[in-house]
């Protein structure tokens, strides 16, 4: 298998990698986000509090949670061993002048960042609540299940919070601009029909799900 | 001189050039003024009259690559004021006209950085790991005789078309010099989707897109992040689109050849 082994850890499959794994990451945003629009419902948290319920304990999603950290494993490892590589590459003495800013958006050279911005919110993100939630102590709610949506409540009138996730949410949609379509070029997938579309969704895929991620503090900050 | 502009007036500029002695040494930014240069020079005709400065003055003349002086060989490659063949899109350096510039200007002027090229002597690079590259599969293997007849295997003219786009690659490297990364990608899918396209190129798709990577890799080349600065300072134009032409032969190539390395 190591033709296997060599193809992945070249420099195109190491992309290979990060496209898979992002636009797998892009599909549990879909899920988290609208499994979270419960959060709107105005009936004191129950509804949200049995989703969480069963998300917490469903064998099926409990399965899942594996793939979805392996995604995220991979994500990572792939991201800082091609930054060392291409580091490495571009060689000791950089460029007296070098305005790479006018041929190339911000974003695009600046995945790394945005992506360390967003791996410091998960682990603030995942503490906070999927830790507490899973093996902390929360108190009960009306139906007997473990009442996150208190938790999430409380969290969300402490400014400082709101601002973390909305700086967050900012960094994810800049993100999500350069991976949505990028991935596709990384997996060959472009034609002169359907790239512009590509395009386009990403553009509406990272502002539609990060201004939907935003609202929640934002919502509940201002109520 | 024909075709010169009569109310052009000659520019005084101020060039800060990279002045390295060899490999193994460090270099620096060494000041020069050039007096009187004329708007109609060519930036390589702008770089002979300061070292005709310095020979006169006894110093040592700035090393700097050219060739052809038409924009095709790929030589001229100069870093200026922080952009691959200078600030005009679509243009070599020897075809970079000193009327894009004003007179009083100060003008940075360095070598491609890369560690795939290092650098021999001032603002000469060694690009020979391109020619490496294409050693490792940029060709297409045929028995020699007599001339083929010129419409012997059909070619939709499209396909051609789009072959010959990518054909235009004249090597200059501006692409791995522009990226973060320096990333050999664009280069590569050039050669790779070129000969993709073409019947002639059938026999060797596989192992050719295989090998380009792999030597890619060992001669210590950058992996793509599609920020596309290699394609906005390409000469000659080449499209992103080859680069995922050149993902896609290769994961096929990855996928399906009988190659267990």
């Amino acid at each position: 298998m190591s033709w296997l082994s060599n193809a992945l850890t070249s420099s195109i499959g190491r992309k290979i990698i990060m496209a898979v794994t992002g636009l797998f990451l892009c599909s549990f945003l879909v899920v988290h986000l609208v499994g979270n629009l419960q959060l709107f419902k105005n009936d004191g948290g129950a509804a949200f509090n049995i989703y969480s319920h069963f998300m917490g304990t469903n064998p099926v999603i409990r399965t899942l949670e594996i793939g979805l950290l392996l995604g995220f494993a991979f994500h990572i490892y792939e991201a800082v061993a091609l930054t060392g590589k291409n580091r490495k590459a571009r060689g000791g003495q950089g460029y007296v002048a070098n305005h790479i800013e006018q041929n190339s958006p911000w974003q695009s050279r600046n995945m790394g960042l945005l992506g360390t911005i967003i791996l410091i919110f998960l682990l603030v993100h995942l503490y906070n609540f999927f830790y507490r939630a899973r093996f902390g102590d929360l108190d009960p709610d009306i139906n007997n299940n473990a009442d996150l949506y208190t938790l999430v409540v409380s969290s969300f009138h402490q400014w400082w919070y709101v601002l973390l996730y909305v700086l967050a949410q900012v960094a994810l949609c800049y993100h999500l601009i350069h991976g949505f379509k990028s991935a596709f070029q990384s997996l060959g997938l472009t034609h002169r029909k359907y790239t512009p579309l590509v395009t386009y969704a990403g553009y509406a895929f990272a502002v539609l799900v990060c201004a939907g991620f935003a609202a929640m503090p934002l919502y509940f900050f201002f109520q | 001189m024909a075709g010169s502009n009569p109310n052009a007036k000659p520019m005084n500029l101020t060039l800060k050039v990279w002045r390295q002695q060899n490999r193994n040494t460090q270099g620096n930014i060494v000041d020069y003024q050039v007096r009187d240069i004329s708007p109609d020079m060519s930036f390589l005709e702008m770089l002979d009259v300061l070292n005709e400065d310095l020979l006169r003055k006894g110093d040592e003349p700035v090393a700097f690559d050219h060739d052809c002086r038409e924009g095709i060989c790929g030589s001229c490659n100069l870093f200026i004021n922080g952009r691959a063949h200078g600030p005009e899109p679509g243009t070599t350096t020897c075809q970079l006209h000193m009327r894009k510039f004003s007179d009083g200007d100060t003008i940075t002027i360095e070598p491609w950085r890369a560690e795939a090229f290092p650098v021999n002597k001032d603002l000469s690079v060694d690009r020979s790991a391109f020619d490496r590259i294409i050693q490792a599969g940029g060709y297409v293997s045929v028995n020699t005789g007599g001339v083929p007849d010129a419409n012997e295997i059909p070619i939709p003219k499209s396909i051609a078309d789009q072959a010959f786009d990518a054909a235009t690659c004249i090597g200059c490297g501006a692409c791995v010099a522009a990226c973060k990364n320096a990333s050999a990608m664009l280069f590569v899918s050039a050669k790779v989707s070129q000969l993709a396209l073409l019947p002639q190129g059938q026999v060797e798709r596989k192992t050719r897109v295989e090998n380009m990577i792999a030597q890619m890799d060992k001669e210590g080349f950058g992996a793509c992040t599609n920020i596309g600065s290699c394609a906005a300072e390409c000469p000659v134009g080449i499209s992103l689109e080859n680069i995922a032409i050149l993902n896609r032969e290769f994961l096929a190539a990855k996928a399906t050849s009988n190659n267990l390395a």
